[in-house]
């Protein structure tokens, strides 16, 4: 087997995955180096898709247990088979990652398992064989972040790998970090039958989105059963018997307290992952964060070695990662591709959904910027209310003196794919009278969008 | 690789442009320093040449559409093929499995029209005010039009024509009566009214005349004409005279060569002599950079080019700018007085009339002498009238001896 290539991509993520395809459409000889027995990385194996595929189960669960009365379809002695749901999961992972290797066969993209070592420029390591390539890539990825006090067995205490695997419904579910992760994992187990509790250091949840969103999102989830206790700071947990026992202090200090718990999820963030990639003995500069520093085109300091995706600044998004990959391959192949930071949506998987694109509302006033706000409420949205999910709203943020749109907030039925017009709006430079102007189909849920952009002017139609 | 074609350098004091028209379109091959497109400025049309061959793969500014200096009017992509190539193959991937992360296609040659559509409510502004489209750049994806820069358009529209003036766009312009025609100013003429209304509105001016007695240069001229033209190949006219005879009073009297800057007085130790000429879209002042070190045959060989470039509108803009004075030559036309206007910054403007045949009293006797009246009009703010006359008072020497300006006298 050759052991030179044009691009040598570390990790089959979705940034490394979708650079190697992207590298070799534009006719490059590309290898893509994977540890892991199977290709997708954390997204399809441990992370984006398991979650949504139980996401949705759980979601149907909880209509037939409790949703379908309302429609007059009457269900008894509705039960859980956990075991055939997790084994859906895995099936749909399994579909997903083999999609992968068959798009790796497709564009002669080689797989080369195991795990990486970059020896210096234009030299990687796999095992005891050493690669060449003109290009080297590294995209792999993020971890979850550790907690201080807490030591995670993947059983007890677990990360989202674990709590996507738990063999039975835990009784009291504890969750550390009320961020997507948390949020998402938790609502699963929620719906599912578990207890949950959601410890968050800050005093809100979702930190990043648009504190309006937030507030209404945290009532909404808190009526689902899901109980917050913000402002805490967990310092430690112990293995008991029953479970864990967990112990936290108010994050402005006070009075320790302790939780029981069956199981607990730690999900305070990810952290760049690089160990054993031999980072600092190939002279690659890496920030206080630990993730690998880059200039503009993705490269880091030693010349022909890029990193793109989760180990790099930027917000940690699959979609944000694979973007990247598209760019910096199109770059490799001498073309001049761009990525508009400013334009990358973010959603929340939970029921009702959470996206948003653009500035928060925090952001414009901290930036000084003067902007009009246009809300629309789903339950004046007539598909909304015949689907019976009224819960949420849209909220469009415009510039005062142009209209531009600068950014959108949706919390709602399918907020994430009703992100999706805002951020091609956005993309195009577009004013909100123009997301106005557009057409919208009737009777669909992004007729609340173009109402909240009427509202920009103050003339929604149907409010 | 491609290559952006930006608008050049036009010269000190012009930042902008209009596109008057493409000469190639989008997808035509083109030839390093083959005309692509004519910007209209404040002074001059300017062509913009290839920076090297290959194709026009892009048009990013629409005709009419205002540019600033450096901004991009397009793209040059390598070679004589169409812009883009594909890439392999694009179909195929989401035939895989459903529901993978299937990679989006990728991208191939789209015919992309010119000038993309305004956004929607862009179009409505528009129409309302009866823009045109073209008439600005717009910063939406791919320079399309958003109703911010329609909004911003109509800001600036608004202040270029300050009330009691209407606002052109806010107010339709009154009917045309019978036997009117309304005709657009060109910018060139747009250009001439706003800098003449300028120097009125700013400097402190004022006109001193005097009369010069063109007996001896007539002289001179009707006695070496053949051999200075066989000689240098240019006729010997006047302006040579004027010029020399100018440069020499403003070495003498350098405030009438300087400018206000702020709070500041800027001497200039040359002389960049403004020539005003009739151009073919109105009054255009070439400059002879310089002039101080220039004979007086280069001096006509200038005025003659100039002259001949401004019937033509070839002049280019560096040839338009960083005059420090100038002269008028109202006597082509007949003039036989008049008070010039400056040209801003500059801070003295001479103006030559009408040779005529006038009774003079030379010695205490009547003569008839080929008489011309000179004017200085000049920004009394940094000229006191004691130089200003005098200025003039040296030029009439000189033009009435011409052997001073031999002498240096």
């Amino acid at each position: 087997m050759s052991t030179e290539f044009d691009v040598i991509v570390i990790g089959a993520g979705p940034g490394g995955y979708v650079c190697a395809i992207r590298a070799a459409q534009l006719g490059m000889k590309v290898a893509c180096i994977e540890k892991r027995e199977t290709l997708g990385g954390t997204c399809l194996n441990i992370g984006c898709i398991p979650s949504k595929a139980l996401l949705q189960s759980s979601e149907n669960f909880t209509e037939a247990a409790h949703g379908f009365a309302a429609h007059g379809i009457m269900l008894e002695g509705v039960t859980l088979d956990l075991a055939r749901m997790q084994t859906r999961k895995t099936e749909v992972v399994t579909a997903n990652v083999r999609g992968i290797e068959f798009l790796f066969k497709k564009n002669n993209v080689t797989w080369l398992k195991g795990a990486a070592k970059i020896l210096g420029e234009g030299q990687v390591s796999v095992d005891d064989t050493t690669y060449h390539g003109k290009s080297i890539v590294i995209a792999t990825g993020s971890e979850s972040t550790p907690l201080a006090g807490i030591q995670v067995d993947e059983d007890r205490i677990v990360t989202s790998t674990g709590a996507l695997d738990f063999p039975a419904v835990p009784g009291h579910l504890v969750v550390i970090g009320a961020g997507v992760i948390g949020l998402e994992l938790g609502s699963v187990w929620r719906r599912l039958g578990a207890r949950v509790t959601v410890i968050e250091y800050l005093d809100r949840i979702v930190p990043g989105i648009d504190a309006e969103i937030a507030t209404a999102f945290q009532r909404v989830l808190t009526k689902q059963g899901i109980v917050f206790k913000l402002g805490q700071k967990v310092t430690g947990a112990t293995l008991t018997d029953a479970g864990v026992t967990l112990t936290m202090e108010p994050a402005k200090g006070g009075t320790a307290t302790t939780l029981e718990a069956d199981r607990v999820l730690l999900a305070i963030g990810r952290r760049p992952h690089t160990e054993g990639l031999g980072l600092a003995a190939a002279g690659i500069a890496t920030d206080a964060r630990g993730r690998v520093v880059t200039d503009a085109h993705f490269a880091t300091n030693v010349p022909g070695i890029y990193a793109i995706g989760d180990v790099i600044a930027g917000p940690m998004l699959a979609h944000k990662a694979e973007d990247e990959g598209v760019a910096l391959a199109e770059m490799l192949a001498g073309q001049k591709p761009h990525i508009n930071y400013d334009a990358i949506p973010s959603v929340i998987y939970t029921w009702p959904e959470v996206a948003a694109v653009g500035a928060t509302e925090e952001d414009l006033k901290a930036g000084g910027v003067a902007y009009t706000v246009g809300k629309f409420p789903f339950t004046a949205n007539g598909r909304a209310r015949a689907m019976g999910s009224i819960e949420g709203f849209v909220k469009i943020l415009a510039d005062a003196q142009t209209d531009r749109l600068l950014g959108a907030h949706i919390l709602g039925p399918d907020a994430g794919g009703l992100i999706a017009e805002c951020v091609t709006a956005l993309e195009f430079g577009a004013s909100a009278e123009d997301i106005a102007r557009i057409c919208h189909a009737h009777p669909t849920l992004s007729e609340a969008v173009k109402e909240a952009a009427l509202a920009v002017e103050g003339r929604a139609l149907h409010i | 690789m491609a290559t952006e074609i930006k608008v050049p350098s036009l010269g000190e004091s012009v930042s902008s442009a209009t596109i008057a028209r493409w000469l190639k379109q989008a997808g035509d091959a083109v030839a390093a320093d083959e005309p692509l497109v004519e910007l209209e400025t404040d002074k001059v049309t300017v062509e913009v040449n290839a920076p090297e061959a290959g194709t026009l793969a892009s048009v990013l500014a629409p005709v009419g559409a205002e540019v600033e200096v450096g901004s991009v009017l397009g793209t040059l992509a390598d070679g004589g093929a169409a812009p883009a190539p594909t890439p392999r193959s694009a179909q195929g991937g989401s035939a895989a499995t459903a529901g993978i992360h299937v990679p989006p296609a990728p991208p191939g040659p789209v015919a992309r029209p010119a000038a993309p559509a305004p956004l929607p409510a862009a179009a409505k502004l528009l129409a309302e005010h009866a823009v045109p489209a073209d008439a600005m750049a717009g910063t939406g994806k791919d320079g399309r039009v958003t109703k911010g820069d329609v909004i911003a358009f109509l800001d600036k529209a608004n202040k270029a024509a300050p009330a009691p003036a209407p606002a052109p766009l806010a107010r339709p312009a009154r009917e045309v009566a019978l036997g009117e025609e309304r005709v657009k100013m060109t910018r060139l003429r747009r250009t001439i009214a706003a800098r003449l209304k300028e120097a009125q509105n700013t400097a402190a001016m004022l006109t001193t005349f005097n009369e010069v007695d063109m007996s001896a240069c007539m002289d001179l001229r009707a006695q070496y004409k053949d051999g200075f033209e066989k000689k240098h190949g240019v006729r010997l006219g006047f302006m040579g005279f004027f010029v020399r005879a100018c440069v020499a009073a403003l070495q003498e009297f350098p405030a009438v060569n300087a400018e206000i800057d702020g709070e500041d007085i800027v001497y200039k130790h040359f002389v960049h002599m403004g020539i005003a000429v009739g151009g073919a879209g109105g009054l255009v002042v070439p400059v002879i950079r310089n002039a101080e070190a220039l004979s007086l045959a280069e001096i006509e060989a200038a005025v003659g080019r100039y002259g001949r470039a401004a019937r033509e509108g070839s002049l280019k803009l560096e040839e338009l700018t960083g005059g420090t004075f100038s002269i008028t030559n109202g006597g082509v036309y007949g003039s036989l007085m008049s008070t010039p206007i400056l040209n801003p910054p500059q801070s003295g403007i001479l103006g030559m009339h009408k040779i005529q045949d006038r009774p003079v009293a030379i010695a205490g006797k009547l003569e008839i002498r080929p008489m011309m009246y000179l004017a200085l009009s000049y920004d009394h703010r940094i000229v006191d009238g004691r130089e200003a006359v005098s200025f003039l008072v040296r030029v009439k020497e000189m033009i009435e001896d011409p052997r001073r300006l031999v002498l240096g006298l």
